[in-house]
C-alpha cells in the first residue's frame, strides 16, 4: 500500500488524535465551562469539539504546517458555542447572568475563605463583551499566549494584543466600581 | 499596557483557574471516540464486501486493509487510557493495562484479517 506523500497513515494520524485529544482535553473543557458556565452545557460543548476535531483532524494537520492545534481545537468550541447560543436564540442565563454556579464550584475547591475579591472578578469577566471574555479566558484559563489567541479568534497579533489589554482595562473598571 | 498591573493579571489568573474536566465526561468522550474508529472498521468491511465484486475495485482491499488496522490502534489506545485510569494497582495496573492492550491489538488483526 502506498500513501500519498500529502497524506499520514491511519494509524498515525489515530495516535496523534489520542495525543492532541490527551493534552487538551482540560484546555477545552476549561474554555467551555467558562464559555457557557454551566457544566452541563460545558460537557456537551467539549464533547462536540472532539467530534468536530476527530473529523477534521487530517485536514487540520496539514494546514497547520507543523504549528500547534490548540488554537483550532479552541476555535471549534469558539464555533460551537456561537452556534448553541444562536440555536437558543438567547444568552446563557445561569453563567453569564447570574455566576453562582462558577463562584460556588472555586469556593469549594480552590478558594481561600473570604476572598470574595475573586467573586468579584469572575461576576465582572461575564459582564464583558463576549471576545475580551475569551481572550482573557484563552489567556488567564488556559495559558494561551497572543499568537495563539489570535489564531483562535481569526484576528491580528496586533489587534488580540490591544482586545486583551481593553478587557483587563475594562474588568478592572468593573471590579473597582 | 497588560504590564502595568501585574497583581491584577494574578488575580485574574487565580479567578481563572483551569477546570478539570468531570470523570463521566472523560468515560464518555473515550467510549464515543471509541464508537467511531469502531464504526469506521465495520463500515469498511461491509463496503468490501460489496466492492469486490466489481474488478474496477479489486485494489482497494489493500487500502482497506491498512485503514481498518489502524482504527482498531486508535481503539486500543484509548481503551489503555481507560483501563489504566481504572486500575486501583498503581504502576502494576497500568502494566496489566498494557498487557491487556497488546492482547487486545492482537484480537483486532485477528479480528480484521480473519474475515478476509
Amino acid at each position: 500500500m502506498t500513501e500519498q506523500a500529502s497524506h499520514k497513515p491511519k494509524a498515525q494520524l489515530d495516535a496523534e488524535f489520542s495525543e492532541l485529544y490527551r493534552a487538551h482535553l482540560r484546555d477545552v473543557y476549561s474554555y467551555a465551562y467558562y464559555r457557557v458556565g454551566d457544566h452541563h452545557d460545558a460537557e456537551d460543548l467539549t464533547e462536540q469539539t472532539f467530534l468536530q476535531a476527530y473529523r477534521h483532524f487530517e485536514r487540520a494537520q496539514r494546514e497547520s504546517h507543523g504549528r500547534p492545534l490548540r488554537p483550532w481545537l479552541i476555535r471549534i468550541a469558539h464555533n460551537l458555542a456561537a452556534n448553541l447560543y444562536r440555536d437558543r436564540s438567547r444568552k446563557p442565563v445561569s453563567p453569564i447572568d447570574d455566576t453562582t454556579t462558577l463562584t460556588a464550584m472555586h469556593t469549594t475547591e480552590q478558594l481561600v475563605e473570604g476572598r470574595d475579591e475573586l467573586s468579584r472578578v469572575l461576576d465582572g469577566v461575564q459582564k464583558l463583551p463576549d471576545d475580551r471574555r475569551e481572550a482573557l479566558i484563552m489567556r488567564f484559563a488556559l495559558g494561551m499566549d497572543n499568537r495563539e489567541i489570535a489564531r483562535a479568534l481569526g484576528r491580528s497579533d496586533g489587534a488580540t494584543k490591544v482586545l486583551i489589554h481593553r478587557a483587563i482595562k475594562q474588568l478592572e473598571e468593573i471590579v473597582h466600581d | 499596557m497588560t504590564e502595568a498591573v501585574p497583581n491584577f493579571e494574578g488575580l485574574l489568573r487565580e479567578a481563572l483557574a483551569p477546570v478539570e474536566p468531570p470523570a463521566d465526561l472523560v468515560e464518555r468522550l473515550e467510549s464515543t471516540l471509541t464508537s467511531i474508529t469502531e464504526m469506521a472498521a465495520d463500515e469498511l468491511e461491509a463496503w468490501e464486501l460489496s466492492a469486490m465484486r466489481d474488478p474496477r475495485n479489486w485494489a482497494r482491499p489493500a487500502a482497506a486493509l491498512v485503514v481498518g488496522g489502524t482504527a482498531g490502534a486508535a481503539l486500543v489506545l484509548l481503551r489503555a487510557r481507560r483501563r489504566a485510569h481504572g486500575s486501583p494497582g498503581g504502576l502494576d495496573g497500568v502494566l496489566e493495562a498494557a498487557e491487556r492492550t497488546i492482547g487486545d491489538i492482537g484480537r483486532e488483526a485477528r479480528k480484521l484479517l480473519g474475515d478476509r
